[in-house]
Parts: C-alpha cells; structure tokens; sequence
C-alpha cells in the first residue's frame, strides 16, 4: 500500500494532469464527487487504472481519464448509437462498440407495454442511453429518459450517415466545448441538419439532402483534427469552402 | 467475437442513395481513384502503398534454388499474401478468408501469368541454380479495394528490387554481395496494374475504386488488369450480377485511362526514389 505521501494530490481547479495505470490519487475537493471512465475506488482511495491524461469538469464534482482509444466502455448513463443486431421475443441486441452486445428491454421505450411494442429491424440504428453497465454484465440499453419517462430524442433515428470519431472527440462535443460548438453553429446557419452523438464514437448527422449531408460529415470529421488553438471561426470558414 | 464495420441499414441506404446522385462521401466522382502515395525504402524492394485510407506493404527478397526439372531455365516467383487482424478486425488469423484467397488468386495471374517479370532472366544455371523471388504483401490497414493497392505496391516493389549480381566462370557460380558490386535490377516487361469496380443497382451504377463501405453493399465487382499499351491481361469476376457486355467495355475504357495514370505514378516515384539515391 502506497503511503500518503505518495499519492498524486489534485486540485480540480489546477492543470491538466498526465496519469498512468495504478497511480492512486488523491482529490483536494472530495464532496459529490463521481469518477468517470479510468479511474477506480478502492475503499477510501481512488486509483488510476487507465493511461491518459486526467480531466475534470468545472465545477470539479466530476473526473475521468481521457485517451484516445477506439474500443467503447460502457458507463451508466451515457448516450450511444447502437446496431440492431438481433431481435428477440422480450429484448433487442445492439451492437455499440463495446466488447459484448448490449440488450435494450421491448418496454423501455416510451409508452411501450407488452402489447404495444416498438418495431425495430435488424441493421437499425438506435440513438439510447446506457442505463446499467457492470464490468461482468452485458450492458443495457433504455430509449427513455429515467427521470421524466419521456423518449427526450432516444429512439430509432431514419435515415442519415454515421461518422465514426475517437471517443475523446465525442466526449468534447457532448459536452459542449466553446471551441467546437461555435463552429458548429456556423454550420448550422449554412446547413440546416440534426445530430445524434454517442458517446461510443459515432455522430449521426442528417441534413435536407445527401450532398448538404455529406458536406457535413467531412466538416465535422474534419474539425476533430482541429485543435484548440486554431479552432478559430476563420479556419472553420476554409473548411467549408474546401468541402462546398 | 463481434464481427465489427457492420453497416446500418440507414449508412447502406445513404451511400446507395449517394451513389445514384454522383456523390461520395469522400467527393470523388464515380470514376475517380483515392489518392495514392509510394514510400520505397530503407532497403532495395520495399514499397509501402497509401490508397485513401487503405495501407499495403509489399517486401521483396530472393534466393538461389534448384529449378523445377521440366522448366530448367526459367527462374520462380512467389506471392505470398497476409490478411491479418491488423487490417480488418473480423478477419480470423491462421485461416485464409475467402477475399484472401481471392486476393491472392488475383495478384497470381496479374503477375505471375501475365509475365510481367522475365522468369528466364533469372536462370544463373540451367538445370542447376535459378533465382527464387518472393514477394511478401501484407495488408496493414484495409478501407476497400485491397487488391488495387497491393498490384501497386507488389509490382513497385518489384520494379525496386535489385538482386545480387553474379558472374558464372566455367562451372563456378559466385554470388557478389551487395556491398562489393552494384545490384541489378529484375527485367520487368510491363507493368500490370489492377482496376477495381463496384457495381450498385443490377449495373445501373458503376464506381471504380470502391471504399470498404462501398465494397460492402456492392452487388457485384469486377477487376481488370491491364497495362500502359492497354494490354488486357485478366479479367476476373467472381460472381455478383451478370453485366451488359456494354457495361464491360466501359469499364474498359475507364481502366485504361487509370491503369495510365497509375503506371505514371509508379514511374515518377521511381524516379524521385532514384534521384534520392544518386545524391
């Protein structure tokens, strides 16, 4: 056991921080904290258990590790695009990116019964919430919003394109970076179109036509790559020259 | 193990859809190929093929053998391809898939049976020694038209080859390492090059250069090989739709505009590469 002094002391309001697995850390603000993706809790202490770099939200109550990997870890809550891969008497099977396919329940949908049921083919896409994820479990997937019991957007999503994105990108989106989501909204003043975001690396995007479409999958393809310091309004205007 | 890039019915029907109004979802015409980038080196036969976002790796390397009794002059060469996970994660390691075997068969008479490479050029003694070359292509990263890349890197690498030189006094054969004379180059007679199409919509619809996503929703395909004097020397298609014999010889006509531009580009980085080594 690793003695106090050891432990890495963050202070959520301090810079970002390189971590690797098996480093223990410790937090200066421990009140309703909740531990994102790489990080575990071992009785009373927190341990790394992923290499990457240690973010935090804002107000510091939340904290995960990021890296840029591929492979999706479920985590309760969060909002995916999965693929109907099979279709059961009782339950669906999605493919979300992740190592097992996860179920979504024929009653978790909004105003569904047993008799009324949601119709989904196999190969249809399904923007859902994550609404329980245990290591040694298959995840399980819900089109409904807990806490109202409304569909609040989940559901099958028609028609559109699905760009595939690194998690981290996905992660920056959703949660509403400046940066990106001016950019975004330059876009969207130029084409109209929705946007679904998983948090498993993949981004549906429907405009009015398959060109404006695509048109806006490159650019948001694009502006991945795009870091933070030129994530200017005059760059993304190159982009969308490039692409028209 | 979860097979991965399975398509969705809506990215299946936008790319159909796409495909009937022109467009691609990496703003190419129907007609038109990816980027390609050659990167020779460190050593002699060795070149590296970038399509879009399709990666192959050719590796060429040869020894002396005895030839074949009934074909005692005539030198050997060997193909010997590896779809590994690396490139597609579905793929199974150990048990060569279907488009594996196909790849294979295809770069074979490409290479092999069109005779681009003088096989009689590599006799050292009939009868007694002839030069075995192998050719080594491992696919590193697969995003559609995997056989395209790989005829491209296979006869680049070949084409940048230079074996050991050899001098045959009496019945002494002696081999000069590379350090101690100049390497020779193989006697390449032409260049194959492998055009790959996609058809859509019983043959309605024609795009060459197909992505891993177009390649999973074609309904049939097609590859020509043919080279810069507009030789045809294969045409292979293993199964799909029937075509209009029209269709084919568009085809055609679109392959040899590209089996140009393609052998073009082979030449220049060829020679940029030459130009780098005389330097």
């Amino acid at each position: 056991m690793n003695s106090k002094t050891d432990r890495m002391v963050i202070d959520q309001e301090s810079d970002l921080k390189v971590v690797l697995p098996g480093d223990p850390i410790e937090l200066k603000k421990k009140e309703s904290l909740k531990l994102g993706p790489g990080l575990t809790q071992t009785q009373d202490s927190i341990i790394c258990i992923k290499a990457g770099i240690l973010n935090h939200s804002k107000d510091g109550k939340k904290v995960w590790v990021e890296s840029n990997q591929k492979r999706y870890i479920p985590v309760g809550g969060e909002s995916v695009l999965g693929i109907v891969t099979y279709k059961g008497g009782e339950f669906y099977r999605l493919d979300i990116g992740s190592a097992q396919q996860a179920t979504l329940s024929n009653t978790a949908f909004e105003n569904a019964t047993k008799k009324n049921r949601p119709i989904l083919n196999i190969g249809s896409l399904v923007y859902a919430r994550v609404s329980s994820a245990n290591k040694d479990m298959e995840p399980e997937l819900e089109c409904i919003n807990p806490s109202t019991n409304k569909a609040d957007g989940f559901g099958e999503l028609e028609g559109g394109y699905v760009i595939k994105c690194s998690l981290r990108y996905c992660r920056k989106l959703l949660l509403n970076e400046n940066s990106i989501l001016s950019l975004l909204k330059i876009l969207e003043q130029k084409y109209e179109f929705e946007m679904a975001i998983g948090m498993n690396g993949k981004i549906w995007i429907k405009s009015k036509t398959i060109s404006d479409t695509i048109i806006c999958c490159n650019i948001i393809k694009r502006a991945e790559s795009l870091n933070s310091s030129n994530t200017n309004a005059d760059e993304f205007k190159r982009l969308l020259k490039i692409f028209r | 193990m979860v097979k991965e890039f399975e398509l969705s019915n809506n990215e299946k029907e936008f790319i159909l859809k796409g495909i009937k109004e022109g467009l691609r979802l990496d703003n190419r015409d129907k007609n038109e190929f990816r980027a390609i980038g050659i990167i020779f080196g460190p050593e002699y036969g060795r070149s590296e093929v970038i399509l879009g976002n399709t990666r192959v790796l050719a590796k060429v390397s040869c020894e002396v053998i005895r030839p074949y009794p009934d074909r005692p002059n005539e030198g050997m060469i060997t193909l010997s391809t590896e779809l590994s996970p690396m490139a597609f994660p579905s793929i199974e390691p150990g048990r060569p898939s279907e488009e594996e075997v196909l790849v294979s068969r295809i770069l074979e008479k490409a290479i092999k049976r069109s005779r681009a490479i003088d096989t009689e050029g590599l006799c050292i003694v009939a009868n007694e020694k002839v030069w075995s070359i192998r050719v080594d292509i491992h696919f590193l990263d697969h995003d559609g038209n995997i056989i395209d890349a790989a005829c491209i890197a296979a006869i680049s690498a070949l084409a940048h080859f230079r074996r050991p030189d050899v001098t045959v006094i009496g019945e002494e054969v002696t081999i000069h390492p590379i350090e101690q004379r100049n390497p020779v180059p193989l006697s390449i007679l032409h260049m194959p090059i492998c055009i790959t199409f996609a058809f859509f919509e019983d043959g309605k619809y024609v795009v060459v250069d197909p992505t891993l996503q177009e390649e999973q929703i074609r309904q049939g395909d097609m590859t020509m090989t043919l080279n810069i004097h507009k030789e045809l020397c294969t045409l292979s298609k293993a199964g799909g739709i029937p075509l209009e014999m029209e269709t084919i010889i568009d085809c055609s006509r679109i392959a040899t505009s590209k089996a140009t531009w393609i052998t073009e580009q082979i030449r220049a980085a060829l020679e940029a590469e030459a130009k780098k080594l005389r330097l």
